[in-house]
């Protein structure tokens, strides 16, 4: 067996390494996801373009609008008092916040009265939005606390001190809150499930399609070498892109790696049974290489969209929330997010790594099977 | 340019869709489970915190600032903390993703006046949903603090002095904040390039691996033909999922459609004939169906993906990558979409897109004719 294996795993080598083209691919795909999320991906909110309609212009409304102007999340591109000329801004997306205040602010604020601020966001991106209108109501607030005290201090004397509770925040496992820190060890998860499920289902259609199926039939070959001869290679690509990718999270993006490496390489091992196995069975039921690259898409946009990868899984429906524990990258993502962030260790992360093992060796299972049907 | 012949590839190129009735229900199975996994079960909006609470305190003051966290819609305290390990383990978990740590001399510093400080942990490894809680707490503290100092003041019911400042709140466009009116028109785009990723990138490679390509040579038919006749089945496929998507948009998610249907439809063939063609161009250059679906990811879904806006504002990017997504068509795309859904704009406004989508198409398949040309040379 050890010598038929061998030689099947170097005809798999050189076909995947053949083409320079293919193996620039293997190296730019991780790369080029990496630097994205690593740079673009980012729900971080500052200097939104904000359009300022003053009609008080009293030192009062002055005052409220040099905090936001000070706050570094509203950058004042336009101050005007032409209502039509803010629509067209917001219509053209050259402003998303609109800043207003009417005639009177000023009276109210001297006068002991409620003065008003209206906040005009424009919704096309509705998360921007809530963080917009989130900044614009503590910045707000700011102001209305310091009013507030002067009003106080008018009918009781001085205030000696605000008093009043203070919150303390602090962030764990990210303490900057920064988003790279949450995609970057994701982009594991992810590229390793899609570099092994291409490359393991269109290798085996590949040989269905060209043909050369036949010749390997009439080979020596068993069906377990050829199953081991066409996801071996791609396990080892994938490994290759866990270190590319931890690499660059780690030395370029300054991604903190908290828990054991050894950890991680154990548990992609047990993650990499589950996208392989999917990527056979995918060949199994495919007669071309369209046909195995649609379901590769079939399978893999849903398993990164109902992962938590982007959209957290609390938030997903809770019929929704059950279907997410059968999708291997989810567990995969709680352990690689856990071992790069929180420093969990294997005491607090068996339950993933156990679900991965069990739905890897279920889907081999099943394509082992199915293969010999197909082979035999 | 010889329209029978057109034809007839076009016809060739409709009989291999048809005979792989798989690929063409995948080809409209794929973007109906996208609108429906992003219409129905994802979501960046964040209802209710779930938070564990220690309370060192013990006294009516700390019971009331709790009582405010667990009263506000902002919170659902669902752990009752005895110390920090507790909150440690439930954070780690995911149980919770906030924990309010109010310490013994709570009640004593309060009623000195002075300022008493509380603990707010969260876990910040999901930035986004942490930022909403941070935001949230600190609203829930404030109005905490001046019932506290309205109190000390003696100056409770009447003699309160009246709120200096009210916000009120506008959205335009998407009233409800409603991440599903944002996302679904986006993902007309998203659609559209996965289609040319996954069908028209690999119609020539095929060829090509196949050795049907040579066949093809040998005919009469001219390298503008073929590419002329290759997109159009793929056209019909892409128009009749947008018409899906648009359905779907407006039957089952009511995402409000302010514009022009007419438009709609417009501008999505335009952009369609660019997303196609570039799939055509990327199977023209790669030869081999593995590299080109490879390439495909790269250059066409992924930049429409993450770099377009449809999910991500490209105003929050860092410059270099905002300059970079200027070459990416779908970014234009996106901003008709949700032009035309959203905000109900029209041509005027959406002229300078408009062109440039016209640009992009008409380059993109002149260059795929004479890459063809040259290869077939």
């Amino acid at each position: 067996m050890g010598e038929r294996l061998r030689r099947m795993l170097v005809k798999e080598f050189l076909q995947v390494f053949r083409d320079p083209r293919m193996r620039l691919m293997i190296v730019l795909m991780p790369l080029i996801q990496v630097l994205v999320f690593g740079y673009a991906v980012s729900t971080d909110v500052r200097d939104v373009p904000t359009a300022v309609v003053d009609f008080d212009r009293t030192p009062a409304s002055r005052e409220l609008l040099a905090r936001f102007a000070g706050s570094g999340y509203f950058r004042f591109v336009a101050q005007t008092r032409d209502v039509a000329a803010v629509r067209r801004l917001v219509d053209r997306g050259e402003a998303e916040a609109v800043l207003r205040i009417d005639g009177g602010f000023g009276e109210d604020i001297k006068g002991g009265r409620t003065a008003r601020l209206q906040v005009i966001v424009d919704g096309t991106d509705s998360n921007t939005a809530g963080i917009v209108l989130d900044y614009a109501g503590r910045i707000a607030g700011a102001y209305s606390d310091r009013v507030f005290l002067d009003r106080l201090a008018r009918l009781r004397g001085p205030v000696p001190q605000p008093g009043g509770v203070v919150l303390v925040p602090r962030a764990w496992f990210n303490e900057n809150l920064e988003s790279r820190n949450y995609y970057v060890p994701g982009v594991i998860a992810m590229i390793v499930m899609l570099i092994t499920l291409m490359l393991t289902s269109m290798a085996v259609v590949r040989e269905k399609e060209i043909g050369t199926i036949e010749q390997i039939l009439v080979s020596p070959i068993t069906p377990v070498e050829f199953i081991l001869g066409k996801t071996i290679p791609f396990a080892l690509i994938g490994y290759a892109d866990v270190f590319l990718v931890a690499g660059i999270g780690v030395f370029w993006f300054d991604v903190p790696i908290r828990g054991s490496i050894l950890l991680l390489l154990f548990a992609t091992a047990l993650y990499l049974m589950t996208t392989l196995g999917i990527g056979l069975l995918i060949s199994t039921v495919s007669r071309t290489q369209q046909q195995a690259m649609m379901t590769v898409f079939f399978v893999y946009l849903p398993a990164v969209l109902l992962s938590g990868f982007m959209f957290p899984v609390a938030n997903m429906p809770p019929a929704v929330q059950l279907l997410t524990y059968a999708n291997p990258l989810r567990h995969f993502l709680v352990v690689v997010r856990g071992i790069f962030l929180a420093g969990a260790g294997a005491a607090t992360l068996w339950p993933q790594m156990a679900a991965l093992l069990l739905i890897g060796a279920a889907t081999l299972a099943v394509a082992a099977r199915r293969f010999r049907k197909t082979l035999a | 340019m010889n329209l029978a012949r057109v034809a007839a590839v076009a016809r060739k190129e409709f009989l291999h869709v048809r005979r792989d009735p798989r690929s063409l229900g995948m080809a409209i199975a794929i973007p109906m489970l996208l609108l429906l996994l992003f219409g129905y079960a994802l979501t960046l909006d964040v209802d209710k915190v779930p938070l564990a609470v220690w309370d060192q305190s013990r006294t009516p003051e700390s019971r009331d600032l709790v009582a405010r966290f667990a009263g506000s819609r902002y919170f659902d305290v669902r752990l009752r903390a005895e110390g920090y390990p507790d909150i440690e383990r439930a954070i780690a978990s995911r149980e919770v993703i906030g924990a309010l740590v109010v310490p013994r001399d709570f009640a004593a510093r309060i009623a000195t006046g002075l300022e008493a400080p509380v603990q707010f942990f969260v876990d910040g490894s999901d930035s986004n949903t942490a930022t909403f809680a941070l935001g949230y707490a600190e609203t829930v503290a404030r109005s905490w603090s001046r019932e506290v100092v309205v109190r000390q003041a003696g100056l409770s019911g009447a003699g309160r002095p009246a709120e200096p400042l009210e916000v009120r709140p506008r959205v335009w466009f998407n009233e409800d904040l409603e991440s599903k009116n944002y996302i679904v028109p986006g993902l007309i785009a998203v659609i559209m390039m996965v289609i040319a990723a996954l069908l028209t990138s690999l119609t020539v490679a095929r060829e090509w691996e196949q050795g049907t390509m040579e066949q093809l040579i040998a005919t009469p038919v001219r390298p503008s033909e073929i590419v002329a006749g290759k997109l159009v089945p793929y056209f019909v496929l892409g128009m009749l999922d947008v018409f899906i998507a648009v359905a779907m948009g407006e039957l089952l998610f009511r995402v409000p459609l302010r514009g022009s249907v007419a438009l709609l439809f417009l501008l999505s063939a335009v952009f369609l004939v660019g997303a196609l063609s570039m799939g055509m161009l990327i199977s023209i250059m790669a030869r081999s169906q593995l590299l080109a679906t490879q390439l495909a990811m790269v250059l066409t879904f992924l930049p429409s993906f993450l770099l377009s806006g449809f999910m991500y504002a490209i105003a929050n990017m860092p410059a270099p990558i905002r300059a970079a997504s200027h070459v990416i068509p779908a970014r234009y795309f996106v901003s008709i979409l949700k032009g035309i859904y959203l905000k109900g704009v029209g041509l005027p406004v959406l002229a300078g897109e408009a062109a440039l989508l016209s640009a992009f198409g008409a380059a993109v398949v002149l260059l795929a004719t004479r890459k063809l040309r040259k290869t077939l040379g």
